[in-house]
């Protein structure tokens, strides 16, 4: 337990001091060769409905490399985004462990598992998922929101600003700062979650079929920002899609059926 | 960060929750009015006994009395010394009070007490009730009568210019009309004392009882006196009557008067204006007729012509229309309540002088330096003055009953407010219960993006204070304002319904009385607060117990 613990504050120490998307965010990780950056091993999960125990995932063991794009295909009930979930620790898989560069991550106390969530994972939705009173900068700040106190945010509030604007920005979302999310479009809504999802500078980010919902321009406009953004930061994608024009756009395409693994694709 | 911006969000965001402000807003403000009035009326109520009433009475067993109050005040004074600020010895006797207006005869019972002005003033708040002292104002706000004495002026028995004038009206228009001699006995009598002395002193040697020989124990039948001394009054008629220029009419007799306003007074409304007025069928210049009954055994009825000098007005109508404060010598020798065998032969008569007598008092009155110290007084004055021949009560216990009427009607009035704001707190559950329905997909966003279950529950909980606070601050505010505009509101709201809401004429009062105690606006504040909080409790836990997962899926 200790033990995990210390581990885990080598991953999280102060980046704050970091400027956004200019250095190489791997650079101050630990370097931990030889293992991967984030692994499945032997997960398995089952869903409770009534009293039939629906199995989702029957085994699976992925891994991820640092800096690596990976896409997870499969159809509606293949357990893709359960997958994505075990790995994100949104949820705890019932057998199986999910490891950070070899760490087991998932049995860590809730505390812990939520600080890994605000500090290591950046997630986004299908249906982006933005808090509706908050206008975009606000919803781009609220990973920073939760991780800071509020004493500590009002200190920082300035530079954290600073930081979202920048960001947003950089997905072109600059003139749409205080504008509700009512107001945006579906494009400029997955930008904006895209912008929350980085603003915590995170290692990994954890896309649930992120075109799902936009048409075929925006789509590939969202799938540009991401490759770009795995290209220039050495930031780990791992993304749901069922499109299989979009999967392949990824480094590497994990398959699943039935909850199981179908193909490894060709490694990065 | 995000608690308090999302709950500020929700606060501005979400009407429904105004619902809920507004169920706290008016349970707060109706307690605080509720209680403000209830306070003032309590408050008004008690300083109205109190001011009548001193800290601590020592009461004798015995309508008789006991003698010597000096050595009693002596004693009292050794006993609980450090803690009295004032005494006075009186005496308090049933009676029966008879005047006339517009030809009847009025009688009514009364309890007569006879005082010392300057010694009870110390007691009590005496010259406050006294109308000589107050500026008679219209409902209006005009004033009437300015206030014929400064407050600060201690109470006698000297009757104002403006009423002596009066008494010489009256018995100018007596006499041209013969009506004295209609055996018209409320008409002035004339000065039965030294006329041209105007010190309220002892019998004269007129009103002296002419047996000096009864000169036995003071509870020998001393009804004597008392016929002599209407016998000495009605020799005084006479002598009027002859018109002795010695004599001015305008002089009360030596028997004076503070009579309670609600004895000698009825309340009418004016046809043209609507305004309650108070009639006075008893002017101070007028005379009055005054029956009791003697110390001694049996003891004897006896009658007496007195001048009401000042009228008595309290407020509590238990007291107006029942006390004659008298001046407490004359109401000593007309009881007979002295002892002839201490008192000193006048020579001119050759009959005992009742001034030089020791006097019999029935009630002494004591006013403590501070009222919190009145228990241990009590008790120590209890173990000094054996319980069977005194009675030692605080003024609260003599008035008991009514005052513990009251601490319960307003407990169980809270209680039941109080419940108000429970239902409010019931419909802040359930409108959360709805949101947290409603925003569980936000939760679970929340959660993904690193909230921690204990955040999500404090996100409600803020949420429930956010609510309770600002509840129960404009409900608080709104309470005062309407305590403070309470006349106003209470004006309006007649004129609306057309039924006067605040009756002075069964209240006693001129206007509402309210007391605002900061300590009840303070715990009625916290109460709806915690209820708030208290109410957003389960919902906040159901919202932190939420599966991201769970709230995150899409369908």
């Amino acid at each position: 337990m200790l033990e995990r613990n210390a581990g885990l504050e080598k991953t999280m120490e102060p980046r704050e001091s970091v400027s956004l998307l200019s250095a190489p965010l791997l650079a101050r990780l630990p370097p931990v060769e030889g293992r991967p950056h984030l692994a499945a091993v032997a997960v398995e999960k089952a869903y409770r409905k009534g009293e039939h125990r629906i199995p989702v995932l029957r085994g699976v063991n992925a891994s991820v490399s640092k800096g690596e794009f990976v896409s997870i295909v499969g159809q509606s009930g293949s357990g893709k985004s359960t997958l994505l979930h075990l790995l994100g620790l949104l949820d705890g898989p019932d057998t199986g462990e999910v490891r950070l560069y070899g760490k087991r991550i998932d049995d860590l106390p809730a505390s812990a598992r939520d600080e890994l969530r605000n500090r290591t994972f950046g997630f986004i939705f299908q249906f982006y998922h933005l808090l509706p009173e908050l206008s975009v900068i606000e919803n781009v700040l609220s990973p920073l929101m939760i991780r800071y106190s509020t004493l500590a945010y009002w200190r920082k509030k300035r530079e954290l600003q600073a930081q979202a604007k920048a960001l947003l920005e950089r997905v072109g979302l600059g003139h749409r700062l205080t504008h509700k999310p009512s107001e945006l479009s579906g494009g400029e809504m997955q930008r904006a979650a895209i912008a929350r999802a980085l603003v915590g500078q995170p290692e990994i980010l954890l896309a649930d079929e992120p075109t799902g919902n936009l048409d075929a321009a925006t789509g590939r406009e969202i799938m540009t920002l991401l490759k770009e953004l795995n290209a220039q930061t050495a930031l780990t994608i791992i993304m749901v899609t069922h499109d299989e024009g979009v999967a392949a756009q990824a480094d590497r395409t994990i398959r699943l059926a039935e909850g199981r693994l179908e193909t490894l694709g060709e490694a990065a | 960060m995000y608690k308090l911006l999302l709950c500020q969000r929700y606060l501005r965001t979400r009407f429904i929750a105004l619902a809920s402000i507004i169920s706290v807003m008016l349970g707060v403000a109706t307690m605080i009015v509720v209680n403000s009035v209830m306070a003032g009326f309590a408050t008004e109520m008690r300083t109205r006994i109190h001011g009548i009433l001193a800290d601590i009475v020592i009461e004798s067993g015995t309508l008789d009395g006991a003698f010597n109050a000096e050595r009693h005040m002596q004693k009292i004074e050794e006993v609980a010394g450090e803690h009295i600020a004032a005494m006075s010895p009186t005496v308090e006797i049933y009676g029966m009070l008879s005047f006339q207006y517009v030809g009847e005869w009025f009688h009514k019972p009364v309890t007569i007490i006879g005082i010392d002005p300057v010694s009870k003033s110390k007691v009590s708040d005496l010259s406050q009730h006294l109308m000589n002292y107050q500026t008679v104002k219209s409902k209006s706000g005009n004033v009437e009568r300015a206030a014929l004495r400064m407050l600060d002026q201690v109470p006698d028995w000297e009757l104002e210019p403006e009423f002596r004038e009066h008494r010489r009206m009256r018995a100018q228009q007596r006499r041209m009309l013969h009506l004295d001699e209609a055996g018209d006995e409320s008409g002035p009598f004339g000065p039965t004392a030294a006329p041209k002395n105007a010190t309220p002193e002892l019998v004269d040697a007129e009103a002296k009882p002419k047996d000096n020989g009864d000169a036995g124990l003071p509870d020998a039948p001393a009804s004597d006196n008392a016929d002599d001394l209407l016998n000495a009054l009605d020799a005084h008629q006479i002598a009027k009557q002859s018109d002795d220029p010695e004599v001015d009419p305008a002089d009360p007799l030596s028997a004076r008067v503070y009579l309670g306003a609600g004895l000698v007074s009825f309340l009418y409304e004016e046809r043209e204006s609507k305004e309650v007025r108070m009639q006075y069928m008893v002017q101070p210049g007028d005379d009055v007729k005054l029956s009791t009954v003697t110390a001694g055994r049996p003891p004897d009825a006896i009658h007496f012509n007195a001048t009401a000098v000042d009228v008595f007005k309290s407020g509590m109508s238990e007291y107006d229309g029942n006390l004659v404060f008298m001046n407490l010598d004359q109401l000593q020798v007309l009881r007979g309540m002295y002892d002839p065998s201490s008192g000193q032969i006048d020579p001119k008569t050759g009959k005992v002088d009742p001034a030089t007598c020791a006097r019999a008092f029935t009630t002494i009155q004591i006013r403590l330096k501070d009222y919190r110290h009145a228990r241990t007084v009590v008790e120590r004055l209890k173990g000094a003055f054996p319980p069977g021949l005194y009675s030692v009560r605080t003024w609260e216990e003599k008035q008991g009953p009514l005052l513990e009427a009251v601490a319960v009607e307003s407990a169980i009035l809270n209680v039941l407010l109080f419940l108000i704001i429970a239902v409010a707190g019931f419909g802040i559950l359930a409108i959360f219960f709805m949101i947290v329905v409603e925003k569980t997909r936000d939760i679970g966003i929340l959660k993904a993006l690193g909230a921690s279950s204990n955040g999500i529950a404090s996100i409600f909980l803020t949420y429930g204070l956010g609510l309770g606070l600002v509840g129960s601050c404009v409900g608080t505010v709104a309470g005062l304002v309407f305590v403070w505009n309470i006349n106003t509101i209470e004006k309006w709201l007649s004129w609306l319904t057309g039924i006067e809401v605040f009756n002075d004429r069964i209240y006693y009062f001129q206007e509402i009385p309210t007391h605002i105690e900061p300590m009840m606006v303070f715990w009625v504040a916290l109460g709806a607060m915690s209820i708030a909080v208290l109410a957003s409790v389960l919902p906040a836990r159901r919202a932190a117990r939420l599966h991201p997962v769970q709230a995150l899926r899409y369908e």
